[in-house]
């Protein structure tokens, strides 16, 4: 029995102790040493690209290096947190703005590089302006937008909808139409990872837009009261359920998770007709959809507009960007690696062309000609008009808001796509998260 | 006489006591209670893991305690540990008394059984979760009706998984305890049964099982509190869901603390889990009966 008290001490206190011990955390690479360090996300293609720009700098200035160690999506999201509140940050700190930038830079955790930016105007004016809005917290910027940007998609099987014979929606009305025409040949209307949860979420983000406006999400953005029980976002809410009762999404969609790019795989193998993704989708349905792309089977387009919505239908959601921050705790020596690396190591023409020949627009300014070149020609002219010329680009809701209110979010989502709450109960929840 | 020419051997090994349980003694303070402490301390604050720790009483409880996730997450666990202790007992308990007999093929099967156990629990739950895809699993491969449901997408069937890849994991495990005790019951008991014209059956229920009445509260000890830690399986496998129909505790507290970045109640759930421990392994030393220092042997 002594042994059995041992191991329940242990196995009870075994969890608590990361969390308690978190601070003193051993895997991350210390502050000290001559280099930058530099963390961010693995799979390609777009590692190789991230890479390339990391050794392309370090080749081009010998007295100077960073070292880069990359993280799987999920695994990184929660590493970087506990690294950061550890005081074992990486000097360049790779992230998607919004709240979470906002949660560093309340704690003084990252550098205020809103004085180099105004030195460094050259820097600034080669990027795409939309891009700066989620790395500013009050007034400061305290990232570098980079990479890419990355709207969120309808695509569709152009071989499914040809084979039931019907055409792609232009409203909500459409899209309910087609779900008894594409469930009566045995093809699920829509593809869906819900157990990633934010694959749900860009459902609520479109139809916040169409139906509301982007006011609807910006007053929630800013806390007001009860924004969540807006009758307008209660609509919405209405309607993603209808959607789902309708058998809009393919079965068993709660537990396809997009990390493994299941729900691609089942819109290039042509059972499902249509996938609400990121841009980024583009370059893995390329990637593993064989015959797919190429042919000329993959449509894309913005989401259609819901009748007698406020928003206007040119409107997109998604990620404006990448952000790199620089830690505070870095030493002086490896804050300037960090800055020479963004005024000339960040989307330099390599790593521009290698974006572009992936499939996704990066976000400086003035490539139409490399992207008009490029075998994905279509695609990234569709991508870059989605993105420049939306009146208003909604950042991800996930990212924009608080990791908590984030997370109560994402929780309730899936609740309301599992019709286990009302939009009324949904709208309850989040207002006790999110109005001040 | 015999009293004074025993004492002094005995001496040495007594002095020497102490210093060797230091080195557990040093591991388990390191790594049990000073962390404990940390995360009582903890819970009563507000901290997002990244600011400043700021001292907030008992706000962290309050929204812990009034949470209706809480008595469900509580409900979950406490589910799927009953659950998974119905169903892996007897079945360790006849596979361990099956591996039990000496013949050859016993001893080769019981070696194949052994495997899961070899086997992390990530890798379990990732060749699970392939398997049991609702449109590129086994059922979809095979063409299998019974086989394509959506198994991890259905609150009912999401928490009927959970429990049999957690007994298919850890089945071999206590098969392999029940073998040891078996073994362990005196030939002749069963001889003098035979004897009386006891029966297999008979012999199960009146010899073997209550000879292997302390091997089953060590195991059920195991099996009760660490399936309190199930965690890295249930991650995997459905994140908690579908919605919060498998979150258990130790999950909710990480979902918490390090996606909600809410360490104060993440601290003060990791509380309760460690007083719902501590309650359970009582419970099951009380129901061990008085004499707990023998049941070390006959478990081991």
């Amino acid at each position: 029995m002594a042994l059995s008290r041992r191991t329940l001490l242990g196995l009870a206190a075994g969890v608590p102790v990361s969390a308690a011990l978190a601070a003193c955390g051993s895997s991350g690479p210390g502050k000290s040493g001559n280099g930058a360090t530099y963390w961010y996300l693995n799979g390609q293609p777009q590692e190789g690209v991230r890479a390339g720009a990391v050794d392309a700098f370090n080749k081009a200035r010998p007295d100077e290096r960073i070292a880069d160690t990359t993280f799987q999506n999920d695994a990184y999201k929660t590493k970087i947190k506990t690294a950061i509140g550890a005081g074992q940050a990486p000097t360049i700190i790779w992230g998607w703005g919004g709240g979470t930038l906002r949660t560093y830079a309340e704690a003084g955790q990252v550098e205020d590089l809103t004085s180099w930016f105004d030195e460094h105007s050259e820097v600034r004016k080669r990027l795409f302006p939309s891009s700066f809005g989620a790395a500013t917290v009050d007034g400061k910027i305290y990232a570098m937008p980079c990479e890419t940007v990355q709207p969120i998609i309808l695509y569709y099987n152009r071989k499914v909808f040809d084979q039931v014979g019907v055409e792609p929606p232009q409203s909500w009305e459409d899209i309910m139409a087609l779900v008894p025409r594409f469930n009566a040949k045995g093809i699920a209307p829509f593809s869906l990872g819900g157990q990633s949860r934010w694959t749900n979420m860009m459902w609520l983000e479109f139809l916040f837009d169409r139906i509301g406006g982007p006011e609807l999400f910006q007053a929630i953005v800013e806390g007001e009261k009860n924004a969540w029980s807006h009758p307008d976002a209660i609509t919405a809410l209405t309607k993603v359920q209808e959607l789902v009762e309708a058998g809009g999404f393919v079965k068993g969609f709660s537990s396809i998770t997009a990390d493994s790019n299941a729900d691609q795989a089942l819109l290039y193998t042509g059972r499902a007709a249509m996938m609400l993704q990121g841009a980024w989708s583009y370059g893995i349905q390329k990637t593993d959809g064989g015959d797919f792309v190429p042919s000329g089977a993959l449509g894309f387009m913005n989401f259609p507009p819901v009748e007698g919505g406020k928003g206007d239908p040119s409107g997109a959601v998604g990620n404006p960007a990448q952000y790199l921050s620089i830690s505070s705790k870095a030493s002086a020596e490896q804050k300037k690696v960090a800055k020479d690396f963004f005024a000339t190591g960040v989307l330099q023409d390599d790593e521009v062309k290698k974006w572009i020949g992936n499939g996704s627009v990066p976000i400086r300014l003035g490539t139409e000609k490399l992207l008009a070149a490029s075998e994905s020609a279509d695609f990234l002219r569709f991508t870059y008009d989605l993105a420049s010329k939306a009146e208003v680009f909604t950042q991800s809701w996930d990212q924009a808001l608080s990791p908590t209110a984030a997370e109560t979010l994402l929780d309730n989502i899936v609740k309301l796509f599992q019709l286990s709450v009302s939009p009324e109960q949904f709208a309850r929840n989040l207002n006790a998260v999110t109005g001040k | 006489m015999s009293a004074l020419t025993g004492r002094p051997p005995r001496r040495e090994p007594r002095s020497i006591l102490p210093w060797l349980a230091t080195p557990a003694l040093v591991v388990f303070v390191g790594f049990a209670v000073i962390p404990l402490v940390g995360v009582f301390a903890l819970s009563f604050t507000t901290w997002d893991g990244i600011g400043a720790i700021q001292p907030s009483g008992l706000t962290s409880w309050r929204a812990v305690l009034t949470d209706p996730g809480l008595p469900h997450a509580l409900w979950v666990t406490f589910l799927v540990m009953a659950v998974s202790w119905a169903v892996q007992t007897p079945l360790s308990i006849l596979i361990g008394t099956f591996l039990a007999g000496r013949q050859r093929y016993r001893a080769v099967l019981s070696v194949v059984y052994f495997v899961p156990v070899t086997l992390s629990s990530a890798a379990i739950a990732i060749a699970y979760k392939a398997l049991l895809d609702p449109n590129f699993g086994l059922g979809a491969g095979l063409k299998i009706q019974v086989l394509s449901q959506d198994w991890l997408g259905r609150p009912g069937l999401a928490f009927g998984v959970v429990v049999f890849v957690v007994s298919w994991q850890f089945v071999p495990f206590h098969s392999l305890i029940y073998q040891g005790g078996v073994q362990q019951i005196p030939k002749s008991l069963y001889e003098a049964a035979q004897l009386d014209g006891a029966g297999r059956i008979r012999q199960f229920f009146s010899i073997t099982l209550p000879q292997l009445r302390y091997t089953i509260i060590t195991s059920s000890t195991l099996m009760v509190v660490g399936s309190l830690t199930f965690f890295d399986l249930i991650f995997i496998l459905t994140e908690g869901g579908p919605g919060d129909a498998t979150r258990v505790l130790a999950l909710d507290m990480y979902k918490r603390g390090f996606q909600a970045s809410l360490m104060g109640p993440a601290s003060a759930m990791a509380v309760i889990l460690v007083l719902v421990g501590l309650a359970l392994a009582l419970l099951l030393r009380r129901l061990g009966g008085r004499d707990a220092g023998a049941s070390q042997l006959e478990g081991a």
